[in-house]
């Protein structure tokens, strides 16, 4: 077994693009719901629209990328007022239920046959990220490898993935400072007691929509990321599973915490493709039994998402405050 | 029901080969089981010249040779196909074409089942059926989830995994082992069902709540459960749509403007019974006051000498055996795929 090549696919991922990608969704979701209490079901739509706000505006409007991000940021702020104005008000629960489906709403008119002339609808959309490659400084011949072993990456990847964890640094000091002022703690208090912070004279309904704008915005970055990443947006790319993924990623780190959701993303992707890669190899060994190999051939990717379920599971169960978090700031009883 | 017409081979424009002859060609075909034989096609240049014509044959295929690389018109002679199938709306019955030297390119019309010859009332009556089929489909499913969240103040994500589950046992039921009739298997889905159910409420639920874990904690929790729950069933289901082997191909019966098969008579005869009954459960019996009574306030039910943790585990067993009878339902209706419940839900 080579487990050098299975710890070089583990590692590639956990700090690879996706790792980023989810970091930054799981940064948004910690200012919803680790800081605010907000049980947002649906940041993979900020992702989404931030992915598509970027493609759409350079592959069908023909802009420039620079002001595809803006459209795409501009969009996740939109999403956030529109999520906020009707659901802010209801129930926790309901709201999740709203975020859910609205996302799923978004998802399933962007990827139907009729919007192919705006977002290529199921064939989904690529455009050239050619201005932001073009300032890449890292030499990217076909030969220019960095790192060490089977732990590399090319001249393009690494690009992206400095942008993206500068971005990742930049964000969270930005979270840490603002969480951290008088604005932040009238936030947590939102997150422990909504009413009392109502009788305390706080427009509570105001607070929580800016703390979804900015975690939305935050949201957007990271499928900004995933635009530039991949050139382009597919819509199947954007399925509620997302949402979990960031979840499970933030629970694990542990939420209300500032670098829980970064290192929750790194070991989420880590353990993921570890997973992914180790059962590959091991449907490739030769002992193994004849039935047992075709069972898990191909199946890789479906039994590492079940181990993302059984995962969220068990940490509900055993930690629920996560690897860095309090518990006490866990203790939200959502009513 | 309309559906694309997919050409039988993608297009193959990459090999192009001056040795080879320059095609136009496609297949004409509803779904993967309706093929259109006899129906006329022709093809003009540019300058509006005839280069050819060609008629389906019976895999529905054509195919027309032109001179060389250039701009085609092909036009599909909408008269000579079958009776109550025609272009889908919107779509033209000429559709141009450009081609390269030696190669062939595949033409794709839209054709379904013409809305033109149904009057605007029967197509009115029909939708107004199967959307009052689909409703009560969905409002068996969720039976259960609204009797949990009142009882207990969950919302079960993982509730359109039971109602998948439940399609897919009574599918292994049905094909697979012991080839029970599908009445059969959806009476044992029912039950086995049930004791899931109820097998969760007693093995993680209401130990989760003796915990005092929040409320999010318990729906995290289910979210996790309907992602291990989805990947499981598609692990071993897999993720190809499968229907089952009973009552698939029935005659239609003609009921005024409605044209109604006897298995979605059935169902909406059963729904129709079974939401009646739990109503009146709900409503009159000693067990449904309980319930109601847990559901306003479950510590002073408790303290009247109820027993909460049984009414929610016969509140479980009732919604997941109900949820797994929606699946076989609506597995009947379309195909079994892993899904089919997440969609619902």
């Amino acid at each position: 077994m080579a487990f050098d090549i299975i710890f070089g696919n583990a590692a590639r991922a956990a700090f690879g693009p996706e790792a980023v990608i989810l970091a930054l969704a799981a940064v948004g979701l910690n200012v919803h719901f680790g800081f605010t209490g907000l049980l947002n079901f649906g940041q993979v739509g900020f992702l989404l629209l931030g992915a598509y706000g970027t493609s759409v505006s350079v592959a069908t409007f023909g802009w420039s990328l620079w002001v595809g991000i803006l459209v795409g940021l501009v969009l996740s702020v939109a999403l956030a007022v529109a999520f906020g104005l009707p659901t802010l008000r209801l129930h926790v629960v309901m709201f999740a239920i709203v975020t859910i489906a609205a996302a799923e709403i978004i998802r399933i008119l962007i990827g139907s046959t009729d919007a192919i002339g705006l977002t290529g609808g199921p064939l989904s959309v690529s455009f050239d990220a050619e201005a932001f490659y073009d300032l890449n400084p890292y030499p990217d011949g076909p030969h220019d490898r960095y790192g060490v072993g089977t732990f590399e990456f090319t001249g393009q990847q690494m690009w992206v993935i400095t942008v993206g964890w500068v971005l990742v640094a930049l964000v969270s000091l930005v979270v840490f400072l603002i969480v951290r002022s008088p604005w932040g703690r009238v936030l947590k208090s939102i997150r422990e007691d909504e009413d009392a912070t109502r009788s305390l004279g706080k427009n509570v309904f105001s607070y929580k929509m800016q703390a979804l704008i900015i975690g939305g915005v935050i949201g957007g970055m990271g499928g900004v990321v995933d635009a530039i990443k991949t050139s382009g947006a597919d819509p199947n790319g954007f399925r509620p599973q997302v949402t979990f993924f960031a979840y499970t990623a933030l629970l694990l780190g542990g939420a209300a915490t500032y670098v829980g959701p970064i290192l929750g993303a790194i070991l989420f992707w880590f353990l993921r493709e570890w997973i992914e890669s180790f059962l590959r190899q091991l449907s490739a060994e030769a002992w193994l039994p004849s039935t047992v190999a075709d069972f898990l051939d191909g199946a890789e990717g479906v039994i590492s998402v079940a181990m993302v379920g059984l995962s969220l599971v068990l940490l509900m169960l055993f930690r629920p405050q996560g690897i860095t978090g309090s518990r006490t700031e866990m203790q939200l009883d959502a009513r | 029901m309309l559906a694309w017409v997919i050409p039988a081979t993608a297009q193959s424009e990459g090999g192009a080969d001056s040795s080879q002859p320059t095609v136009l060609e496609g297949t004409l075909r509803l779904g993967f089981d309706q093929y259109f034989a006899g129906v006329r096609l022709a093809a003009v240049d540019q300058s509006g010249t005839s280069i050819g014509q060609a008629v389906t044959n019976a895999e529905g295929q054509w195919s027309v040779a032109v001179p060389g690389a250039g701009t085609y018109a092909v036009t599909l002679d909408e008269s000579t196909l079958p009776e109550g199938i025609g272009l889908r709306e919107g779509y033209d019955s000429t559709i141009q074409v450009t081609v390269a030297q030696g190669a062939s390119r595949a033409v794709v019309f839209a054709v379904g089942e013409a809305p033109k010859g149904t009057p605007f009332g029967e197509r009115a009556a029909q939708t107004v059926f199967n959307g009052l089929k689909f409703g009560l489909i969905i409002a068996m499913s969720a039976i259960g989830l609204s009797l949990i969240y009142g009882t207990t103040g969950l919302v079960n994500f993982a509730h359109g995994e039971l109602v998948t589950f439940g399609a897919v046992i009574a599918w292994y039921f049905n094909s697979s082992w012991g080839e029970l009739n599908l009445i059969v298997a959806a009476i044992v889905t029912v039950i086995v069902c049930g004791m899931l159910g109820a097998g969760l409420e007693s093995g993680l639920f209401r130990p989760l709540r003796h915990r005092r874990l929040g409320i999010f904690q318990l729906v995290v929790v289910t979210i996790g459960l309907s992602l291990l729950g989805r990947q499981l069933i598609q692990l071993f289901f897999g993720a190809e749509p499968l229907p089952y082997t009973d009552f698939q191909v029935q005659q239609r019966w003609e009921f005024g403007p409605w044209a109604v098969t006897p298995r979605e008579l059935v169902t909406v005869a059963v729904i129709v019974a079974i939401l009646l009954a739990v109503g009146l459960m709900l409503q009159w019996t000693r067990f449904g006051k309980a319930t109601r009574a847990v559901s306003d306030n479950a510590s002073l039910a408790e303290a009247s000498g109820i027993n909460v943790n049984r009414v929610v585990l016969v509140v479980w067993a009732i919604g997941a055996a109900l949820a797994g009878l929606g699946g076989v339902f609506q597995g009947l209706d379309t195909d079994i795929d892993p899904f089919l419940g997440f969609q619902l839900l």
